[in-house]
């Protein structure tokens, strides 16, 4: 069977090795389109591992198809500012121009059309992921000479929206400044690991992927768990919807990150690092493997790095295959296992009890560049900028309604109106601050500052302006969470679902103030019993609009007399059909 | 001081609920002392015509005759009690909710082993209820005040709850009275 | 996946918790739930069974240690621990989290084989829920009875993940697994069509396992009278606190 060959071959290429199963079942599904049951018993059998253990992992990652599909494959984004930027309407046109409809592929299986979540081009949306290759600023006309470019088989990569535009729209001192390749490295050769670890503290680092927590700390404790071997992990995973910021790191200063992981390496001892990066940004991969291959040649990585007698490190990148949760770094470390993506329990944390067991520092991108030019530059130097607390720049992708979308690099303790007006967005309603997971804002909050001791944020800004159906966005990022939540635990997998339901409920007209009441019950549930940090902020959505925008709801709810708004007529419309009755007529819904 | 009034209603249900409630046996005549029987299938009076303290429903929601009747016991009593599993959670009935109405009726009308080939008829008469796409719990129609787990609750539980009621308390049922099952 | 499933190592030092306010003893890295058990003192769970690791799904076990929600079917135990446990808030919101299971999956409890005995059921009735607030979910779920003494009613699944842990710790197979994410995941098994495709077995620990009416035995349903089943007079946890 050409299947077992395939697999076999597959698995004999990465040494039989059970915890690369993800990359082979990647490479699986490359070759054969799919991962059918028969491949998946074909892995199992070869890897000598239970069929469930495998069908559990090829399950979960939404990249990977179980059933044969077009040979061409449309991932367009649908997350909420590509629906407020068109995305709708450009879904429309490539199902008319297909043939097809979204989940389905066309007769001829030429082309399959599906929805994504956030692919990190809000600021050039409408984009959409074909065959991997990513093509933005979509517009209703594009769509034709797309599919008849897939149809007639010709290289997409020349069509016009085949780009991404990397421009930053400020740079700052720290991460878009320009480099010198191995400035970094060539000084960490020279410093203790323990000199290191307290430049970190002297410039009062803290994690720019979410949770702030100080990197030097981070470092130390991963650094003095007794173990013989220690990873150093770089999360590119980059999922909050909103958030394209480590994209434009990854393609304008990748020598800035592959330096901050050596530096960690140094540090914590680690002979070896991995750079997880999201399946969305497979079209980066070239150019990152080229940029560890001039590494490699000049030094950089390698055995005796720059000459240091014993210092021995190198990195590989593994690529995600779709799944917003393998961003939680316990999550992501599992994914590196070739398991699902589901987040551990903690205690251990990794910095004790990480990749293969063993003590891993899980770093952002954003963090390992500033580490690389604290090191340069200076632990004190960094302290400088920003605030107290918050020290250095901030890297903030803006998307949604404003003129100038894009990333820019700012200081620290900036008010959010400052960065509105620089933006373009003087007049917005709201501002999405950290991305769904983070919290709406109101016009009162906008004289706040964008800090850990005031807002702090992975890096999200979705504007909303005026005219926009707040709510309706809110309900669209719970769905995100429902689509996103791994399902390992109870109130994060159903709460989710529950809660977007009873937001559609009221959007629909049909909710009560009962209903809100309910609508932030179940939030703070959700938010108080689910394990992980997906769960434990999904609810901020609606949390964080029940607070800040009251009357939004209050417009949107009726009042209560007993009488639950039912859709009797839809519920009817089934028997009718299939009974040959006319619909009954008039029964009026109140 | 007038009797308070009590009207008792049945849906899709088996009417395991309203057998339950005769069980109370010769405490239905001290019940009788206590409240005025209003609508109730226990003695045909088919209409509402004057508002009704306490009202009682058995069985879930499967047609359009169902949930207007429940809207009318809602609009007219002032307390509103759900009885039994199938006006709590759909119950038994809602079996059938995890398959398509389409395969149901087809099952019963057109495919069943007892129907002859090309015998069946999927019943249209106007006179008949419309069913739903699904059997629902009364509480997705209107509001409900309180819930008597079981299938049925049994005399006891039915008992324990009326009482207190009539005495103007909160229902708090002993752990053994409250069964899902 | 066995990383996720590694019992917290145990020192076997004796640490002191406060739990609502009462000192108990404890065995340094003990689960926090076991040293409660050990002291009387019950914690509501449901994906927690004695002898297998802890699966940290239900989150009905939910404690705030120092003031921060967790599990305590995974915490550890250390000296000094301030713990939350039986509160009216928590018990609250176990209540919901229980009924957001009932709504979940497809629970009648009247026609099911396990009522009276079923765990789930009975954290209802312990926590209060009289019936669940939700709205049914009423998702199709399948139902495998392929094989000759086994059933598996995935309508009554809670996704505890105990058949799992249960087959692949105690009786060395693999029969489940999970499959799919989010409200699609769903209990597999180890064939390719259904339970008869596996070597699970009538006696294995994996049936015993479960604590609902998804994973039965054939052919032993309603041999218990109403009124002698275990949950029927007697509150679940109340072997724990004897
Ligand atoms: C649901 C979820 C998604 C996350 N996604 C990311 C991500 O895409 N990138 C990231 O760096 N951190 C992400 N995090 C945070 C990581 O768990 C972890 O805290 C971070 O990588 C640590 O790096 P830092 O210390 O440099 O901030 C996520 C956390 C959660 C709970
Ligand atoms: S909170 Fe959600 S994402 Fe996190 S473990 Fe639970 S189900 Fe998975
Ligand atoms: S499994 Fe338990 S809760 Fe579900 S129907 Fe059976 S008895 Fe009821
Ligand atoms: S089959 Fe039973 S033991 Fe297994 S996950 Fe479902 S409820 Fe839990
Ligand atoms: S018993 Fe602890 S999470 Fe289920």
């Amino acid at each position: 069977m050409v299947e077992t060959d395939v697999v076999n071959r597959i698995v004999q290429q990465f040494g039989g090795d059970r915890t690369r199963l993800l990359d082979m079942a990647r490479a699986v599904h490359a070759e054969l389109g799919h991962i059918s049951e028969e491949t998946v018993a074909a892995l199992a059998k070869a890897l000598d591992v239970p069929r469930v253990e495998v069908r559990d992992m090829v399950s979960f990652y939404a990249f990977f198809f179980r059933e044969p599909h077009g040979t061409n494959v449309i991932y367009l984004c649908h997350a909420v500012v590509e629906r407020m930027q068109g995305a709708d309407d450009i879904a429309r046109a490539l199902e008319e121009a297909t043939g097809t409809t979204f989940g389905a592929s066309d007769p001829d299986a030429d082309i399959t059309l599906r929805y994504t979540s956030c692919i990190g081009l809000s600021d050039q949306a409408p984009s959409a992921l074909v065959n991997g290759v990513p093509v933005t600023n979509l517009t209703v006309d594009d769509v034709p000479e797309l599919v008849a470019a897939l149809r007639g088989g010709r290289d997409i990569t020349r069509l016009r929206q085949a780009q991404v535009g990397n421009d930053v729209r400020t740079a700052g001192q720290v991460i878009f400044a320009p480099t010198e390749r191995g400035a970094a490295v060539r000084k960490a050769v020279t410093m203790t690991p323990d000199a290191i670890i307290e430049e970190l503290n002297v410039a009062r680092l803290r994690g720019r992927g979410g949770a702030g927590f100080p990197t030097a700390m981070k470092w130390k404790f991963c650094r003095q768990a007794k173990e013989d071997v220690h990873y150093v992990v770089c999360n590119a995973d980059e999922g909050e919807p909103g958030t394209f910021k480590d994209r434009a790191i990854l393609a304008l200063q990748p020598n800035l990150v592959f330096g901050g992981m050596t530096v960690a390496a140094r540090a914590l001892g680690a002979r070896k690092g991995i750079l997880y990066l999201r399946a969305e940004y497979e079209y980066l991969l070239r150019d990152l493997e080229s940029e560890l291959d001039k590494r490699r040649h000049l030094g950089l990585l390698g055995d005796n790095i720059c000459g240091c007698e014993g210092f021995d490190f190198d990195i590989r990148i593994q690529l995600g295959a779709g799944a917003y949760i393998c961003g939680e770094e316990s999550a992501l470390i599992e994914s590196l296992e070739g398991k699902r993506g589901a987040p551990r329990a903690r205690p251990p944390f990794p910095v004790e009890h990480g990749y293969l067991g063993k003590p891993t520092s899980v770093n952002n991108v954003e963090t390992l560049c500033c580490a690389a030019r604290i090191l340069v530059e200076g632990g004190a130097w960094f302290a400088d900028i920003g605030t107290k607390d918050s020290t250095g720049t901030k890297l903030l992708s803006v998307s949604g309604d404003c003129t100038k979308p894009g990333v820019y690099e700012l200081e620290y303790g900036l008010t959010v109106l400052q960065l509105l007006e620089r933006v373009g967005a003087e007049n917005a309603q709201a501002v999405q601050m950290g991305g769904p997971s983070g919290q709406c804002l109101a016009r009162k909050d906008f004289a706040r500052s964008i800090s850990f001791e005031d807002l702090p944020t992975g890096g999200s800004v979705i504007i909303f302006g005026p005219e926009r159906d707040l709510l309706e966005a809110m309900r669209q990022f719970t769905a995100f969470f429902a689509e996103e939540s791994c399902g390992w635990c109870a109130p994060c997998r159903v709460g989710t679902t529950l809660l977007e339901k009873c937001l559609q409920k009221i959007l629909d007209g049909k909710g009560t103030f009962s209903d809100l009441e309910a609508l932030e019950t179940l939030g703070e549930t959700v938010k108080t019993m689910s394990r992980c940090g997906l769960g434990q902020t999904a609810a901020n959505p609606i949390l964080t609009t029940l607070r800040n925008f009251p009357i939004l709801y209050a417009d949107r709810v009726r009042s209560d007399d007993g009488v639950m708004a039912f859709d009797l007529e839809r519920a009817k419309e089934e028997c009718c059909s299939v009974a040959g009755r006319a619909p009954a007529t008039g029964e009026e819904t109140p | 001081m007038a009797k308070p009034r009590l009207a008792t209603g049945h849906f899709t249900g088996c009417f395991g609920c309203h057998m339950s409630f005769l069980d109370i046996d010769e405490r239905i005549l001290e019940l009788v002392e206590l409240v005025d029987f209003d609508k109730s299938p226990i003695n045909d009076k088919k209409r509402f015509d004057q508002p009704v303290d306490i009202g009682i429903v058995e069985g879930g929601v499967s047609n359009d005759e169902n949930a207007e009747i429940l809207r009318d016991f809602r609009k007219n009593c002032k307390i509103l009690i759900a009885m039994g599993s199938c006006a709590i959670t759909g119950g038994v009935p809602a079996l059938r909710n995890t398959m398509p109405l389409k395969e149901c009726l087809e099952e019963a009308f057109l495919n069943g082993p007892t129907i002859g080939e090309g015998d069946g008829l999927i019943p249209n008469d106007p006179d008949l209820p419309v069913l739903l796409d699904k059997v629902y719990p009364c509480q997705e129609f209107v509001k409900i005040d309180y819930i008597l787990p079981g299938c049925p609750p049994s005399a006891d539980t039915l008992w324990a709850a009326l009482t207190a009621l009539l005495s103007g308390e909160e229902p708090s049922l002993p752990y053994e009275l409250v069964k899902y099952d | 996946m066995s990383a996720q499933n590694d019992t917290p190592e145990t020192s076997g030092e004796t640490v002191k918790l406060l739990i609502d306010g009462v000192e108990i003893p404890a065995r340094e890295g003990q689960t926090i739930l076991e040293a409660a058990a050990d002291a009387g003192i019950y914690v509501p769970r449901l994906c927690y069974r004695e002898g297998l690791p802890p699966g940290g799904h239900c989150r009905i076990c939910t404690v705030k240690v120092n003031g921060r929600p967790t599990s305590a079917c995974t915490f550890p135990a250390s000296e000094g621990l301030v713990l939350e446990n039986n509160t009216d808030e928590l018990n609250t919101m176990r209540r919901q989290v229980v009924e957001m299971l009932f709504v979940e999956g497809n629970h009648v409890c009247p026609s099911c084989e396990a009522s009276g005995d079923c765990e789930l059921q009975a954290l209802g009735y312990r926590l209060g829920m009289i019936a669940p607030q939700y709205p049914y979910q009423n998702t199709t779920r399948e139902l495998d009875a392929s094989h000759p003494d086994v059933m598996l009613d995935r309508n009554r699944c809670v996704l505890c993940g105990r058949c799992a842990r249960a087959s692949r710790e105690l009786d060395g197979k693999s029969v489940f697994g999970f499959e799919g994410r989010g409200i699609g995941k769903r209990i597999a098994v180890n064939a390719s069509h259904g339970l008869a495709g596996t070597d699970i077995d009538a006696a294995d620990e994996a049936v015993a396992a479960c604590p609902t009416g998804c994973l039965l035995v054939k052919r032993q349903a309603n041999l218990i009278p109403v009124g002698k089943r275990t949950y029927d007079k007697t509150p679940i946890g109340t072997d724990v606190e004897a």
